[in-house]
């Protein structure tokens, strides 16, 4: 109760490269991080913002590809955009 | 004076987020015949046409490659972003910016409405496929929108006739006042903070100006339910290509029956009309035979773009690319590498261009040095002729043709090669450790629109029968040049051909082609392949025609039958699915990589390919008792 809000939310956030098919949520944090990502980090966050993933926005795993369950196909807002699990690490949802 | 008498020009861009109709757009309004599809990436060059409006403003319009954002990531990117800040040398800056905004989806257009906005031209956004959005029950607030972008809003369906008639009195309009209208650029390369602030706003906008439907549209969901469907997904691909496959055989055989028939009736009259001699035999065997036996599978083409269409224009295309991600990621290839392959069984031309799509270098060119293994429509009369002379006509467990199976096969042939190829250049010669993100945006299914399909389908027919006029005719003048001189030298006994300058070349090359199984006949007919891929049956035609003589119009797949042994045609096959043939894919090679030694490493590595397979197929064929 006297905990601070934002230490709260940490807990509850998961990327959303590891969510399962059917996850709904929203996007808390854009962060490419320290990933070792294949393109640059900035690069990778630019183009998530590019295709729409930008904080606050609601996120629903639709389908999943058939080798290791990746790319998955996700719904951002109202438009379907598929990615790779290890760029969708970069998408902090709660 | 002059100036108020002649009238004004103008330059207008197309500019907008991939697959928001550009392109459908640009043919509306210039009654052109660009290829459009519903997949991100149809248009990877610009193209200008003409509009003239009612006023008589003469306006150029230029379709450019569909963009997120002007930071030019790809070479496609970077054509877009060049044309709308004026930086292209040889040409004007464009006067006017027409955005185009897909109005089902307008959050990432939007942003790209806001980064365009600095650029400082004037700009009219355009609200594409407006039907569909209001049959979904999208709401947009046009003036509303207008006034929160600060950017007048026009709606359009650019694929109903009349769709687009507002938009033509909005561009009248505009030309007429659109002069000094523009103001300095500010733009500069977005930055994440710019990327999130100009999101924020766009969806602030959409807040304010639209209100989304109570039931969303469920459609599109509800079909990737099946179609992206881990195990029944992938299932209903390789039916799909399958079953493409079968139908380029069995829905194209009658009509290909009747104009073969067609040629050869008109062989018959000619044969018969003209006087026996040199005039009758360039007729009859060089024109006829030869550029006949190349447009008998006009149908056979026509068949397999209408597949390759029609999934395109479904929006398929960006699912299949979902599906086989992984499957082509363990290969060393970009998922977004399948759209390029997958054009390329139309012609790795489109294809080879179409890899433009892919930002990161090492990706486009590994896509690029394979692309010409995917087997291209030029290849299908060579295998259908060899097929249908040599694969009996039966039915395998009941229900499967047997000669589709095998084309089925040659394709499955290319594809494994081209995987191959690719995880060997991945790993061995192009390595790079930092693999680039796959994202893609899949589209809503559309319902194909006949008229798009008509026009693609006329596009492909036309320049079918243009080769067949021009590159085909050419080489079958040039063989039967070399097959019918010099001409018998006087009290020599044999068929004529055998001293001709074709049964020399033929002759001399078959020390080389002993191994893998291939007479002289075949040699010459590989040369003018090099111009294009058909033109090898031609040539065939042409050079057994000569040779034939009073049967010349005997249909070719028959006498291939009574000469060839199986070895020999199933040796053939093997070479085409790998041969380095079309000098126009090399030229294009070289032109897309910048570099003659991409081009030569491609020939190179096909044709030592293109040998090994055919050596092992007919010494393994010879050894099973087919020589």
């Amino acid at each position: 109760m006297a905990d601070p809000q934002p230490s709260v939310d940490a807990q509850e956030r998961t990327p959303l490269g590891l969510a399962e098919r059917g996850f709904r949520g929203r996007i808390a944090v854009i962060d490419a991080g320290a990933e070792t990502i294949g393109a640059s980090s900035a690069e990778t966050e630019r183009r998530l913002l590019e295709l729409g993933f930008v904080e606050g926005a609601t996120v629903e795993i639709l389908h999943e590809g058939p080798l290791g369950r990746d790319p998955i196909a996700v719904r951002v807002n109202n438009c379907t955009i598929a990615l790779r699990r290890r760029e969708a690490m970069a998408i902090l949802v709660s | 004076m002059t100036a108020a008498a002649a009238p004004m020009t103008w330059r207008f861009a197309l500019v907008g987020t991939p697959n928001s109709g550009k392109t459908a757009l640009f043919n509306a309004l210039t009654c052109s015949r660009q290829k459009v599809a519903n997949y991100p990436g149809v248009t990877v060059e610009r193209k200008a046409g003409l509009l003239h409006t009612v006023s008589g403003y003469h306006i150029t319009l230029v379709d450019l490659p569909g963009t997120y954002s002007l930071r030019g990531r790809s070479p496609d990117e970077e054509i877009t972003r060049d044309v709308v800040l004026g930086k292209v040398a040889s040409e004007n800056a464009p006067d006017l910016l027409l955005c185009v905004a897909d109005a089902t989806n307008l959050r990432i257009a939007l942003r790209l409405v806001i980064e365009l906005k600095r650029v400082g031209w004037p700009m009219l956004l355009v609200l594409n496929m407006i039907d569909i959005a209001r049959r979904r029950g999208i709401d947009i607030n046009i003036e509303k929108l207008s006034a929160e972008l600060g950017v007048p809003v026009v709606t359009s369906t650019a694929v109903r006739r009349g769709g687009t008639e507002e938009l033509l009195s909005r561009i009248d309009e505009l030309a007429t006042s659109a002069a000094g209208k523009s103001v300095a650029s500010t733009w500069a390369s977005p930055s994440v903070s710019d990327l999130r602030a100009a999101q924020r706003e766009a969806d602030r906008v959409i807040k304010s100006a639209v209100s989304e439907p109570k039931r969303p549209d469920t459609v599109t969901g509800r079909i990737d339910g099946v179609l992206l469907h881990p195990v029944a997904g992938l299932l209903i691909l390789l039916c799909l290509l399958f079953v493409m496959f079968q139908a380029v055989f069995a829905w194209a055989k009658p009509l290909m029956d009747l104009i073969a028939a067609g040629f050869e009736w008109l062989g018959v009259l000619v044969h018969d009309t003209l006087p026996e001699g040199l005039l009758q035999s360039f007729v009859q065997n060089g024109v006829i035979s030869g550029v006949g036996s190349v447009l008998v599978f006009l149908p056979q083409i026509l068949i397999l773009f209408l597949f390759i269409l029609l999934l395109e224009d479904l929006g398929y295309m960006a699912r299949a690319a979902f599906l086989m991600d992984r499957i082509m990621g363990g290969a060393g290839l970009h998922g977004r590498a399948f759209i390029p392959l997958l054009s390329s069984f139309a012609c790795a031309i489109p294809g080879i261009m179409a890899t433009r799509v892919i930002d990161n270098k090492r990706d486009r060119l590994t896509t690029i040095l394979v692309a010409p293994l995917m087997t291209c429509s030029a290849r299908i009369p060579v295998y259908t002729l060899i097929i249908s002379a040599f694969i009996p006509e039966r039915e395998v467990w009941g229900f499967i043709g047997l000669q589709g199976l095998v084309m089925f096969g040659l394709y499955a042939a290319g594809i494994f090669g081209a995987l191959g190829v690719s995880f060997l250049a991945k790993h061995f010669v192009l390595r790079d450790d930092a693999t680039p993100p796959f994202m893609l945006e899949m589209p809503d299914y559309k319902l194909p629109q006949l008229r798009s399909i008509a026009l693609g389908l006329y596009t492909r027919a036309m320049m079918f029968l243009q080769r067949a006029g021009t590159t085909i005719f050419s080489m079958m003048v040039l063989i039967w040049f070399l097959a019918s001189f010099p001409r018998l030298p006087a009290g020599a006994e044999g068929p004529a051909i055998d001293y001709s300058l074709a049964a020399m070349i033929g002759k001399w090359l078959e020390p080389l082609t002993a191994p893998i199984g291939f007479n002289w006949q075949i040699n010459v007919a590989l040369i003018p392949g090099m111009a294009a891929r058909e033109v090898a049956v031609a040539s065939l035609g042409t050079v057994y025609a000569i040779e034939g003589g009073k049967e010349a119009a005997e249909q070719i797949g028959q006498a291939l039958a009574g000469k060839w042994s199986l070895a020999t045609a199933l040796a053939l096959l093997a070479w085409y699915v790998f041969a380095p043939q079309c000098a126009s894919t090399l030229a294009v090679i070289k032109r897309e990589t910048g570099s003659w030694s991409w081009m030569f490493a491609t020939f190179g590595y096909m044709l030592v390919l293109a040998y090994v397979a055919a050596l092992i197929t007919y010494q393994v064929a010879v050894a099973l008792g087919a020589g």
